[in-house]
């Protein structure tokens, strides 16, 4: 599998630059396994992370791309620096009788809320990496899942510690 | 004091040096027509499809290197511009489209004639703008002019709902620019620079590789004392022709799928390969991996994301390709070289011998004219100095191979995008940016077609345009890869045309026809006398081939010859 990448994109918080993100992934062929939006401190400027996969001179592509799109404020590949990630799902197990000890327990152990209760279900909220939640979600499958809602990737450069 | 929005838009436009718009209306663009008979510093020509506005504008923007403007209505005035806006983008040309659209309060209610032309055009404009408030119109118009025309230029549109166009406010026109998000790198690093020159220094067989870049950032003459000063072959793309002067020793001729024998092995087997304003088309380089294997490459380009993107170059240079060349030079001034006559002979000589081994050439016909020789007499009788368009396909080729280009600017062609019905109407731009000069469209009998109602236009303008159309009964291009590559089943190519001598005389301009080798110079010297628009319908052979040819996906190297 090609190397996956996750970029930090600051854009002009107007109508129509998602699209303008999005559609030239789209027209040139790139791919995207995730995209998550919001307004930061500035509320004029929106901050996009995208999750992409491919080899160097794609990924080289995809920056330049992006930088050259005019409202496209300043692009990041947190890839190459040292980074944190975190994902959020949330998922609607089936627990009944014999299982619902069981699920609180995986619940637990990957610190998980249970942000919802019905007499045969749990609705979990976990939170971690991508692998975390692949992780979670394996073990929970087993119980049976009734709905998944998940977010892209967000992240954020570590501080220098000296 | 308050002013209309179609007033202020007339009044950015007299700001930003517009002269000419061509356009067409519409109901949503009806105050901004209106305004236009209180503002007579600006002249409106009134095309007959607005494809054409857009490709006039092209062409007046290539020749008088200032941005060109169109001007239509909402919905199908504004779809139709399409293709125009796509061929500017390919090519970087520096083009404001200016669109109605319906009122603001009716946006995403699928009015009539309202169109998303924001969302189709994204992909195909350097950039564009809706304009939901008149109090933004003087400041979007002027980005627009700006971005249109700085870095590597390119077509921007700018949405006018007509509430805006009709609401009124006190303007404030912009001085000045600052778009925090754009700033094209125009100087380049000096020390990338000097690395570039060290390695073409140290060249045996270093060529030139240039491109539309050298027209876009009037490079021509810094690429001319390099190119002399060291004495570096020079090639270019059908977008650089004209950059370096065609009848010039070190010049080449075209190089890629129809480039010349020479300019295609020089590139094959050169040790350094100078890129300038180019950016490695699949129709220049041929099979990619195979192209110029020899060469260490040095790429100059504005735009970051055209470096590396097909081929990946040893010495990147991001900036003005006239910066760098200049940079160049005057690293040059300052240096003693050594007999650079002597250093170069060798290799000089080899491209002298392919020169003369495979020189462009075609066999002459007594009694059939040979299309390649009408473009040869133009060329002659215009003693080289015409505006010359084309359209696309065969003509377009022989165009590029057969007119020896001196200047830049020199030649409009729909080069990334090859839009058939492009060279007509552009003819019709640069007439007007140009009208003294000679300009003619180079076009087939299909081509032509496709905006062949431009006639009316200049007619009714008074703008005397020549049209030269190679007339094979065929969709020549299509037709030459159908006899290559498909054993001659001439699908769909064969095609009727109307009698051009009775359609230019009925649309008011005037026929000429030759049918006979001997009659081309003297309905070209005809054509060239009369003060009007002329159609000049060559028959020419039907199924003459453009030679050389690299078949696509195979190695330049690898031609068919003539
Ligand atoms: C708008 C458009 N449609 C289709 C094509 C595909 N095409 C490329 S060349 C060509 C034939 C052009 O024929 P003609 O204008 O007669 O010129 P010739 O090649 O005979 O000189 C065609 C159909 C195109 N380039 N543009």
């Amino acid at each position: 599998m090609e190397p996956r990448h996750t970029i930090s994109v600051w854009v002009d918080n107007i109508p129509g630059v998602l699209s303008r993100v999005t559609g030239l992934f789209s027209g040139r062929g790139f791919n995207i396994e995730s995209l998550c939006v919001a307004e930061t401190m500035d509320p004029e400027v929106s901050r996009i992370t995208l999750v992409t996969t491919g080899d160097e001179q794609i990924i080289e592509q995809v920056i330049k791309q992006l930088r050259k799109l005019i409202n496209v404020i300043k692009v990041v590949d947190l890839t190459t620096v040292e980074h944190v990630e975190r994902e959020m799902a949330l998922v609607k197990v089936k627990a009944e009788d014999r299982s619902r000890a069981e699920v609180l327990r995986i619940a637990d152990i990957f610190r998980c809320r249970v942000v919802d209760v019905s007499p045969n279900s749990y609705t979990l909220e976990i939170t971690g990496n991508h692998e975390k939640i692949k992780a979670v979600l394996d073990l929970l499958k087993v119980h049976g899942i009734h709905e998944v809602v998940r977010t892209g990737t967000l992240a954020i450069q570590r501080s220098k510690k000296d | 004091m308050k002013l209309t929005g179609a007033k202020i838009l007339l009044e950015c436009l007299k700001r930003e040096g517009v002269k000419h718009i061509f356009g067409y209306p519409g109901g949503v663009v009806l105050d901004i027509y209106d305004e236009l008979t209180r503002c007579p510093e600006i002249r409106h020509i009134l095309v007959r499809h607005e494809q054409a506005a857009a490709h006039a504008a092209d062409g007046y923007a290539r020749a008088s290197a200032k941005v060109g403007v169109a001007l239509v209505t909402s919905g199908p005035g504004a779809t139709n511009t399409v293709t125009g806006i796509a061929s500017a983008y390919m090519d970087s040309i520096p083009i404001v489209v200016l669109t109605g659209q319906v009122p603001t309060a009716l946006i995403g209610n699928d009015a009539f004639q309202e169109v998303d032309i924001v969302g189709i055009t994204r992909p195909c404009t350097k950039h564009n703008y809706l304009v939901k408030d008149v109090r933004q119109l003087a400041q979007t118009i002027h980005e627009a002019f700006h971005i249109a025309r700085s870095g590597r230029p390119g077509p921007v549109l700018v949405d006018l709902p007509k509430d805006v166009i009709q609401a009124s406010t006190v303007p404030k026109f912009p001085e000045s620019i600052k778009i925090r998000s754009y700033n094209p790198t125009y100087h380049c690093n000096p020390r990338q620079v000097k690395r570039a020159l060290d390695l073409i220094l140290a060249a045996k067989k270093p060529v030139l590789y240039t491109g539309g870049g050298i027209i876009l950032s009037n490079a021509a003459e810094d690429l001319f004392q390099f190119a002399t000063s060291l004495q570096i072959p020079v090639t270019s793309t059908l977008m650089g022709l004209g950059g370096f002067p065609g009848d010039h020793p070190l010049w080449m001729g075209m190089l890629g799928m129809h480039g010349t024998y020479c300019a295609n092995m020089a590139v094959s087997q050169a040790d350094v390969l100078i890129a300038v304003g180019a950016r490695f088309d699949d129709r220049v380089t041929g099979k990619l991996s195979e192209f110029a294997p020899h060469a260490k490459t040095v790429h100059i380009d504005i735009d970051p994301s055209s470096i590396s993107k097909n081929v990946v170059v040893d010495i990147p240079i991001v900036g003005d390709c006239r910066d760098a060349l200049k940079q160049f030079n005057d690293l040059l001034a300052q240096m003693t070289l050594e007999d650079i006559a002597a250093i170069r002979s060798q290799w000089l000589a080899t491209i002298r011998d392919w020169q003369e081994k495979h020189p462009l050439t075609y066999t002459w016909s007594d009694t059939t004219i040979k299309p390649q020789y009408v473009v040869e007499k133009l060329w002659e009788l215009t003693q080289g100095e015409a505006y010359i368009t084309t359209e696309v396909g065969q003509n377009q080729m022989w165009a590029a191979q057969f007119y020896k280009f001196k200047r830049p600017r020199q030649l409009m062609t729909s080069g990334g995008l090859g839009v058939m019905g492009y060279g007509f109407p552009a003819a019709m731009g640069v007439q007007v940016a140009k009208p003294d000069a000679t300009v003619i469209d180079i076009a087939g009998d299909g081509s032509i077609q496709m905006n062949i109602q431009e006639m009316i236009t200049v007619v009714e303008n008074d703008l005397p345009v020549k049209v030269a159309i190679l007339n094979n009964s065929f969709l020549g291009m299509v037709r030459q890869w159908q006899q290559l590559f498909y054993e001659r089943r001439y699908s769909a190519t064969p095609l009727k045309a109307p009698d051009f001598v009775k359609l230019a005389e009925a649309y008011g301009a005037v026929g000429l026809r030759a049918t006979k080798p001997e009659e081309v110079e003297p309905v070209i010297k005809e054509a060239l006398h009369t003060p009007k628009p002329v159609i000049m319908d060559f028959r020419v052979e039907p199924e003459e081939c453009v030679l050389p040819m690299v078949p696509a996906g195979k190695p330049m190297h690898e031609m068919l010859l003539a």
